[in-house]
């Protein structure tokens, strides 16, 4: 069953993709479609089957013996624990849910077998790092959705910002892969060995050691685990790494809701709490993954509060919900990181799906300045965003119950009060933050969407109709897991079924007691993030409801007007990464061109060599002058060099006498 | 001093480089060239006399007037090849003739 699972997806990639141009678009998506519908119905028995089981198992599958290198021995084995259960359903109900989405939004498309086997490739790739057992097959499958989002975010390659954007995300995301790749070495260098099992069972005997690197010593786990962790930073747009985010929107939004808010971007998060017996290790590395987790939690909000464009809001809402994710992570509390990585797939999809019904019901206009009074002609999409912005925001009442979001964003914030460390601190006080300016946000998209007087154009605004219903199932289904996800599973993640559910998926320190403490939050600290998400709710309503004309005002003011446009150009990182990286990248490139290769090699080797013997035999040739006296007074002069030789006492050595007898007697 | 071989050897080998630099500094007439190729030969000549009367040996002798059979036709020759050759191109300057130059 499990092979089924990760090679279900494959074949169907591999059909769609060689021989869509004989089978047809339609076929192709129906291939893939039904592939994906059996995978995913597969991971839900399997979820079952492992995680809500009760003895403890941790099936491992070998498929093949990959390689063979002196210490180095790995296997290729699918690994599945209560942790790779909760990815393979999360994995393939939305990318199941994406493939159906994908035959509705891209309908009119006239590469739509690459699409669906680019998707379908993608989702065996992410299942390939989620099944693995050992630190190469993760690389494997972490390097295959790069590769993929790469092709996906550049699926309109006629468009030169599509080009663009999906270098930038594949560039950026090697930055964070050389992180994670050195973070391997070191791994395989303390531990000669790159199985999971092996290196965690040995991760508590190396707890204390050095490791000589880049000139210091430095404590080996904590070096490991931040360059591990920078893989993260990467995958999962992390604070400094997370430039290709937004650009990442030039894919289509299917591309979106699967790759850039559900799967991919969770990679990072996933591999930290896979990793779990060797971040328990390292303090120091638990509290930068901390440290960047809030920042990033509260830098993405910021910027999303200023954003025009539907899908870079709900694009920083997810990079926004990551940092809380990794908050989470690093405070120790694994599982509520998790379980909100669950159900922010559910609503976040939902949300970037819903926003595609919006763009596909607008033409695709995606501005919202020129949207706005569209619930009455698109209700269903309506009330599905509806539904995903409640999510979101964590609508629910503290002692009672409430939706998804709810559950898994309040748990995170009363773990990082309860981590009673500085930095835990500093992450709970951004983190509530965040939520208040995430509330804001999103009823602002909601709001200038849906409400309100339409500043659309009349004739798009005539013609917005409602998806078809191949793409409104999609979002029922999500909804319903968006609202009902945190109440079903809130105890297995996070409450009493905790041990039960992970068995020994997730690992804890002996100094990590912080589930005991999250259950004596103080009551401020419960209630903390639903206040917020109230505030933000009024400011918005406020802003964008009773009062329009009064954000562009308050935009104008001196010095808001500069933190408006801080804000709008995302904190200018684009602009600073340009100056830093891109700018001496090209200075080197173009050196090494013009210079190195132009001028040194060519010059030296092919270019040189014929321009040296052009230039030589122009000179010979002046020899030859065609006057005939010049010819002969040359052969005089050599008949007479010859005679003197022969005259010389030196020449005699030769013995003319006897040669010149010798010869004309012969006769 | 007594006028002895040496002194024949020595007009001849002048006569001989004569004729040599004759031929290559050249620029203006071609029947210079012809002349310069007589003077050469007889430079030869003078040297194959003389050393016939110091030897005694009639062969030098004999062996020079072979040679100035052929020196004679071959200037007549060269002569007929120059006036053909004016006749085709108009001049005799050495400085022309250069239809080999590459």
């Amino acid at each position: 069953m499990y092979q089924a699972i990760l090679f279900l997806p494959l074949l169907g990639a591999l059909i769609a993709g060689l021989f869509g141009r004989v089978l047809g678009p339609r076929p192709s998506e129906l291939v893939t479609c039904a592939f994906m519908v059996v995978a995913a119905v597969l991971s839900w028995i399997a979820f079952s089957d492992i995680a809500l089981a009760h003895e403890a198992a941790t099936i491992k599958i070998p498929i093949l013996h990959w390689l063979t290198s002196g210490d180095l021995d790995v296997t290729w084995s699918i690994r599945v624990d209560p942790l790779t259960a909760v990815m393979l359903v999360v994995v393939n109900t939305v990318s199941c849910l994406v493939h159906i989405y994908s035959i509705g939004y891209m309908h009119e498309d006239p590469h739509r077998p690459r699409f669906f086997a680019y998707l379908s490739l993608f989702t065996f790739a992410m299942l390939a790092l989620v099944t693995s057992d050992t630190f190469l097959q993760m690389f494997f499958g972490w390097e295959g959705v790069g590769l993929m989002s790469y092709l996906l975010i550049g699926f309109w390659y006629e468009k030169p910002s599509a080009n663009a954007a999906a270098m930038k995300a594949f560039i950026v995301n090697r930055v964070g892969d050389f992180g994670f790749a050195l973070g391997i070495f070191g791994v395989f260098l303390v531990f000669r060995s790159l199985d999971f099992d092996t290196v965690f069972a040995a991760a508590k005997n190396v707890s204390g050691q050095q490791i000589h690197f880049l000139g210091g010593d430095f404590d080996t786990m904590t070096v490991l685990c931040l360059l591990l962790f920078m893989g993260a930073m990467g995958k999962s747009a992390q604070f400094l790494l997370h430039t290709w985010l937004p650009d990442a929107m030039e894919g289509p939004t299917p591309v979106s809701a699967l790759i850039h808010a559900a799967t991919m971007v969770t990679a990072g998060v996933f591999m930290v709490a896979r990793l779990s017996p060797l971040f328990e290790q390292s303090q120091t590395a638990l509290y930068y993954v901390t440290l960047i987790g809030a920042t990033t939690a509260f830098f993405a909000a910021t910027v999303g509060l200023v954003q025009n464009d539907i899908k870079r809001v709900i694009a920083y809402s997810t990079c926004s919900q990551l940092g809380y994710m990794f908050a989470a992570l690093g405070v120790g509390a694994y599982g509520a990181g998790i379980f909100h990585l669950f159900t922010h797939a559910f609503f976040k999809a939902l949300l970037f799906l819903g926003a595609g019904s919006v763009i596909h019901a607008m033409h695709h206009e995606q501005d919202m300045r020129k949207m706005g009074g569209l619930s009455g002609k698109i209700p269903w999409t309506w009330a599905m965003m509806l539904i995903g912005t409640l999510a979101l925001t964590g609508l629910g009442i503290p002692g009672i119950g409430g939706l998804a979001g709810f559950y898994s964003k309040d748990a995170i914030v009363e773990a990082t009060f309860a981590a009673h460390t500085p930095i835990g601190r500093y992450a709970y006080y951004l983190l509530i933050a965040a939520a208040f300016m995430t509330s804001f946000y999103s009823w602002r998209l909601m709001f200038m969407t849906f409400h309100g007087k339409t500043r659309a154009d009349h004739d798009t605004y005539d013609h917005a109709h409602e998806s078809p219903w191949v793409m409104l199932a999609p979002l029922v289904v999500l909804a319903l897991g968006a609202v009902a996800a945190g109440a079903l599973f809130h105890n297995f993640f996070i409450g009493e079924g905790y041990e039960e559910f992970w068995k020994a998926a997730l690992f804890n320190g002996p100094d990590n007691h912080i589930r005991v403490d999250m259950e004596h939050s103080p009551v401020i600290v419960s209630w903390a993030p639903t206040l917020a998400m109230v505030g933000g709710f009024a400011l918005s309503w406020y802003f964008y409801i009773a009062n329009p004309a009064l954000p562009e005002k308050i935009a104008n003011l001196p010095v808001i007007h500069d933190i408006y446009l801080f804000l709008l150009n995302k904190w200018y990182f684009d602009q600073l990464y340009h100056y830093i990286f891109v700018r001496p990248a090209h200075w080197l490139g173009r050196m090494l061109w013009k210079k190195g290769d132009g001028a040194i090699i060519d010059g030296l080797g092919p270019d040189g060599l014929a321009a040296t013997v052009g230039g030589l035999t122009r000179d010979i040739v002046k020899l030859q002058s065609g006057f005939v006296y010049q010819y002969a007074f040359v052969m005089l002069i050599g008949v007479t060099l010859i005679a003197t030789v022969f005259a010389l006492p030196a020449g005699y050595r030769l013995d003319v006498q006897d040669v010149l007898t010798h010869w004309f007697s012969k006769g | 001093m007594t006028i002895g071989l040496s002194s024949y050897l020595a007009v001849a080998a002048v006569l001989f480089t004569i004729g040599v630099i004759g031929i290559f500094l050249n620029r203006k007439n071609v029947i210079v060239i012809l002349m310069s190729v007589e003077l050469m030969l007889l430079a030869v000549n003078l040297n194959l006399v003389a050393f016939s009367a110091h030897l005694g040996d009639l062969t030098g002798q004999v062996f020079a007037l072979i040679i100035l059979t052929v020196a004679a036709a071959e200037a007549a020759i060269g002569l007929a090849i120059l006036v053909t050759y004016y006749r085709n191109r108009g001049s005799i300057a050495v400085e022309d003739i250069n239809m080999m130059k590459g």
